[in-house]
């Protein structure tokens, strides 16, 4: 297990340099500039700009200095935003994607489960049937479809909620719904084929020759082998949900990763860019480490090597 | 977990004449069950009805999608224009069918690259094993935990946003999962003693790749594939969510519902075709992806004995 730990912790590094590399030559190859947006600025007022960004050195010097700043987690100031930090802008953005993935996932998980659980422990069912229809077109509706609709029909006929931001309990509901259905639908399929699997193996058969109660067979022996699908997809999913929904965030003017994401690679806001490129990698594979530790404790068969 | 492992294809061809009575082949069972699954024969129907809409479209009786009436301006649904009219005075049925034709391009082509690439990898990296095997997985694996929107992001932010370049983003983020189910099933079936029994025959590599594995690993890959459509349509609508997928004058559904978004509270009627066109394709083809999984998976028998 701590040979396990240490060599996924030393392959990090090596991934993440990659990651950051091909990010930096992809944006720094590209055509275009951070400044050439900007309406009719002085020749030497642009030299200028480019001299206190660095930006005229050559490539190689400028990929060394960046790499530095990236083992020190600084990116320096944002290109777009010269008074803030990209630190600054991450540690703002960043709590208010969590939030927003955050419930999103709870619900999926809280609600997805036990629907998934209903419909393995009664397969075949008209309700069954029911719960795995409304489940696919959870699944099939896009995001940027639902989120409008529910805009729509709650707050543009209804005026029940407000159709957009981040103030105030009230406007969490919408953002968080659009989010959470998809995931919600999805972790119901994938708890219910896990379970089925389970429930056809002889341990099961077993426990139910033992007497045992049904309910007891379905959440006490066969949950825990069941739910592994489940645990495999939530925790890279918990990444994508909790940096930040793009969409989501774009359709309701929420301030958060996914938003400044989009809007980094529309400006060339290379430092912006590139440390959210970092950051997003980071988490992602922390993530998937942790994922396959919870394995070994759900399935005691998995060894890790 | 189990790979399911579908019994060699030829041995239905050649038992009939041994037997002098037709059993079911796996594929004669599969499409008589598929045929039993209502669901999916609707799903079936909805697709070949909207992609012969689609690709028809231009000999059709319809109205010219690009034709602007300023003077018309967005009217609501009516019999005239069943959809309603945009902004420009389009006919928005018009514009819900050519965008039809650009999503459904878009969803077969990308599953195609996706499908050449992951098919190619998984049965090379398969059927050669050993070191080759393990670098060829390792790099997968690698590729699995990069934030990949992000790549397909600043590609297409900083390079051309051409059809071509798009194709290229959506199959690169495809073809992972493809080339991971190739290979178990390769790796299972090159065990197998039919191909042993090809190989004592005489066969060589090439014919046994062809002739005895690929057709027993189409099962699978024929419902990946029914799957990825969907997955690569969803993604080229999000893209075009962002400004990033197909660009004007061209439109898919994506861009239709992105377009609308911005218009919600005044027309509605411009989010709600398309989104439900686009939503109702997804779920059909989500739908015919679980018949045919149901249909294929030789580990549920319980119908046929």
């Amino acid at each position: 297990m701590a040979t396990f730990l240490l060599r996924r912790v030393l392959l990090l590094v090596p991934t993440l340099w990659a990651i950051v590399t091909v990010a930096f030559f992809l944006v720094r190859l590209a055509p275009g500039g951070p400044f050439e947006s900007e309406r009719d600025i002085p020749a030497a007022a642009k030299a200028q700009l480019m001299r206190n960004y660095g930006l005229d050195l050559p490539l190689h010097v400028q990929y060394l200095r960046f790499l530095g700043s990236a083992a020190r987690l600084d990116f320096g100031p944002s290109y777009k935003f010269p008074s803030r930090q990209v630190r600054e802008i991450i540690a703002e953005a960043l709590p208010v994607s969590m939030e927003l993935g955050g419930w999103a996932l709870l619900i999926a998980i809280v609600v997805g489960v036990p629907i998934g659980i209903f419909a393995a422990a009664r397969q075949n069912t008209s309700a069954d049937f029911a719960a795995m229809g409304i489940a696919l077109a959870g699944v099939s509706i896009p995001n940027f479809v639902l989120g409008p609709v529910l805009v729509l029909g709650l707050s543009l006929t209804l005026y029940l909620l407000p159709p957009a931001l981040w103030e105030g309990p009230q406007s969490r509901v919408l953002p968080v719904l659009t989010l959470a259905t998809a995931y919600v639908a999805y972790v119901a399929r994938l708890t219910r084929a896990g379970m089925l699997e389970v429930l056809r193996q002889d341990f099961i058969r077993t426990a139910r020759a033992k007497g045992l109660a049904e309910r007891v067979v379905v959440l006490k022996h066969a949950l825990k082998l069941g739910i592994l699908p489940v645990v495999s997809y939530i925790g890279p999913a918990a990444a994508r949900i909790l940096m930040g929904s793009i969409v989501v965030e774009s359709i309701f003017a929420i301030p958060g990763m996914g938003r400044y994401l989009v809007n980094a690679a529309f400006n060339r806001d290379y430092t912006l860019v590139l440390g959210q490129v970092l950051f997003y990698a980071a988490f992602l594979m922390v993530l998937n480490l942790i994922v396959d530790v919870a394995y070994t404790w759900l399935d005691p068969r998995v060894e890790l090597a | 977990m189990s790979i399911g492992i579908a019994p060699p294809a030829h041995i239905g061809a050649v038992a009939p004449a041994l037997a002098g009575e037709r059993p079911a082949s796996l594929w004669g069972d599969a499409w008589r069950r598929l045929r039993r699954n209502r669901a999916a024969v609707t799903a079936a129907l909805f697709l070949a009805w909207m992609s012969a809409t689609a690709a028809l479209a231009p000999w059709l009786p319809m109205k010219d999608p690009a034709a602007q009436d300023l003077a018309l301006g967005a009217t609501a649904p009516s019999s005239a224009h069943w959809f309603g009219t945009d902004e420009l005075g389009r006919d928005a049925f018009a514009r819900v069918i050519y965008g039809g034709r650009i999503s459904l391009l878009v969803g077969v082509v990308g599953t195609l690259v996706s499908l050449l690439i992951g098919v190619t990898w998984g049965a090379t990296a398969g059927y050669r094993g050993g070191r080759l095997d393990e670098a060829m997985m390792r790099f997968v694996d690698i590729l699995y935990s990069l934030p990949y929107i992000f790549l397909v992001i600043l590609l297409l932010v900083f390079f051309s946003r051409s059809l071509v370049m798009l194709f290229v983003a959506l199959g690169l983020v495809q073809w992972l999962t493809m080339a991971r189910i190739v290979r178990g099933q390769v790796l299972s079936l090159k065990q197998q003693t039919f191909v042993e029994a090809a190989r004592a025959l005489g066969a060589t590599d090439a014919s046994i790749i062809f002739r005895h594995i690929v057709p027993n690993t189409l099962g699978p890959v024929i419902v990946y594939t029914t799957l990825t459509v969907p997955a690569v349509i969803l993604q080229e609508a999000f893209l075009s969510f962002l400004g990033l997928g197909v660009q004007p004058p061209a439109a898919s559904w994506g861009t239709l519902v992105s377009d609308g978004a911005r218009l919600l509270a005044l027309f509605p009627w411009l989010v709600i075709f398309p989104g439900i066109a686009l939503s109702l394709t997804l779920l059909s083809f989500n739908f015919l992806g679980d018949g045919l999984r149901d249909a294929l998976d030789p580990q549920d028998r319980s119908d046929v004995a």
